[in-house]
C-alpha cells in the first residue's frame, strides 16, 4: 500500500506535465509562447504578497520571541494533561497553526530527544503531518488578491486546527496506546 | 485583519516585556521581515514555472474539462461562482498538488484560483464565501503522505514509519471535513459586506 502511495507521489508531477504539454500540442496551442506569458505573472505575484507576508511573519516571529507560546501552552496544560497528553506536545499544538518551520523544528526536537518508541513522538508526527500552517496560507492566498477583510476565514482555520488536534489525540490513543 | 495584526504585536510586546525578552522581540522584527522577503523570493521561480504550465492547461481546455467533471461537488461547495468558471479547475489542480505533497506546485495553483474567485467577488477588499471556503480547505492541509514527517522519523531510526500514514490521513480528513462544514456554517452567520465601510467600524 505504502509503495503504491510513494509511487503515486513520485509520478504525480511528471504525469501532470506530460498530460498538460501533450494536450497543448494536440490542441495546437503555441505552448512555448503561452508558457512564457503565463510565467511572467510569477514575479508580480511573489512581489505582491511581500507586504502581507511581512505583516504576518513579523507578528508571529515577535509572538514566538516573547515567550507567549510557552505561557499559552502552560494555560492549556491542565486540560491536556487530563487526557494523558505528554507535556512535550503542548507547544506544538499552538505553534503548528503559526509557523510551519517552527512546528517541524519542535517535532524534530521531540523525535530526537524522546526517540522512536515514545508515544509523544507518534502523536507529534500525526499532529504535524495532518496540518497546514493556517496563518501562512492566509497571508499568501489573501495577500495575492489584496483581501484585507478576511471575515470568518481565520476562525474557521483555527477551529479546524483545534478539531485536528483533538482528532489526533483520540486517533493516536486508539491506535498506539 | 486590523485587530489580529494589532493584537499580535501588542500582545508580543507586553508578554516580551513581562518575560524580560523584549530584546528578542525587537530582534524578531528584523528576522521576520527578512524571512518574509526570502520566502517571497524563493517562490518566484517555481511559481513562474507552474503559472506557465497552468496557462497551457487553460488554453488546451484541460482546466475546463476538470471543472466539468467536478461540477456536482463544486456546485455545493462554491455555490456563488458559475460552475463553468476556470476557478474550479484551478481549485482542483491545487488540491491534487496538495494531496501529493507538492506544496511548491500547489501554491501557484491556489493563488490562481484565488484570482479567479476575486473576479467573481463583489467587494474586492472583503473575502467572498467561496474564498473563505477555499482558504479553509487549504488551511486544513489535506495530504495523502506526510513526506517531511516521514523523513524525520526515518532519521531517528523509527522502525516502521509508515504506520503513521493511516492515522495522519484519518486526522487530516477529519480536519478537512470540519473546515468545509464550519465554512458553510459561518457563511450563513457572517454575511459579507457588500459596501466598503470607510469608517472601518465593522472590520476584522
Amino acid at each position: 500500500m505504502n509503495n503504491i502511495l510513494n509511487y503515486l507521489s513520485l509520478w504525480a508531477l511528471p504525469a501532470l506535465l506530460l498530460l498538460i504539454l501533450t494536450a497543448g500540442i494536440i490542441k495546437k496551442v503555441p505552448i512555448y509562447e503561452e508558457f512564457t506569458s503565463g510565467a511572467k505573472d510569477g514575479f508580480k505575484i511573489a512581489i505582491n504578497i511581500i507586504p502581507y507576508l511581512i505583516a504576518i511573519i513579523v507578528g508571529i516571529s515577535m509572538l514566538r520571541a516573547s515567550g507567549a507560546i510557552e505561557i499559552m501552552a502552560n494555560i492549556f496544560a491542565p486540560i491536556l494533561l487530563k487526557f494523558n497528553i505528554p507535556a512535550d506536545i503542548l507547544p506544538l499544538t499552538i505553534v503548528r497553526s503559526l509557523s510551519g518551520s517552527a512546528a517541524l523544528g519542535v517535532f524534530s526536537d521531540i523525535a530526537n530527544s524522546l526517540g522512536p518508541d515514545n508515544y509523544a513522538t507518534k502523536l507529534a508526527a500525526i499532529m504535524v503531518g495532518s496540518s497546514e500552517t493556517t496563518f501562512y496560507v492566509l497571508a499568501v492566498y489573501f495577500g495575492a488578491v489584496k483581501i484585507a477583510k478576511i471575515r470568518y476565514a481565520l476562525i474557521v482555520g483555527l477551529l479546524a486546527d483545534l478539531i485536528g488536534i483533538i482528532a489526533a489525540i483520540f486517533v493516536c490513543q486508539w491506535m498506539f496506546a | 485583519m486590523n485587530y489580529i495584526f494589532y493584537l499580535l504585536i501588542i500582545f508580543s510586546i507586553i508578554i516580551g516585556a513581562i518575560n524580560g525578552k523584549l530584546q528578542d522581540v525587537v530582534n524578531a522584527i528584523m528576522d521576520g521581515a527578512d524571512l518574509s522577503v526570502k520566502v517571497a523570493f524563493s517562490l518566484i521561480g517555481i511559481m513562474a514555472f507552474w503559472l506557465g504550465i497552468m496557462r497551457i492547461a487553460e488554453k488546451s481546455g484541460i482546466i475546463d474539462w476538470i471543472s466539468k467533471i467536478l461540477k456536482p461537488i463544486t456546485k455545493v461547495l462554491f455555490n456563488e461562482i458559475p460552475p463553468e468558471s476556470p476557478a474550479i479547475g484551478d481549485i482542483a489542480m491545487n488540491f491534487t498538488a496538495n494531496a501529493f505533497g507538492l506544496s511548491n506546485a500547489a501554491t501557484p495553483f491556489g493563488i490562481k484560483a484565488m484570482e479567479e474567485l476575486q473576479t467573481e467577488n463583489k467587494n474586492k477588499k472583503s473575502a467572498s464565501n467561496s474564498m473563505c471556503m477555499f482558504l479553509g480547505m487549504n488551511t486544513a492541509g489535506f495530504q495523502l503522505i506526510p513526506t517531511t514527517v516521514l523523513a524525520v522519523l526515518v532519521g531517528i531510526g523509527y522502525k516502521n514509519p509508515t504506520e503513521i500514514i493511516a492515522p495522519t490521513l484519518l486526522v487530516t480528513t477529519i480536519a478537512f471535513v470540519s473546515a468545509i462544514v464550519l465554512s458553510k456554517l459561518f457563511e450563513k452567520l457572517w454575511k459579507p459586506q457588500l459596501q466598503d465601510n470607510i469608517q472601518g467600524g465593522n472590520e476584522r
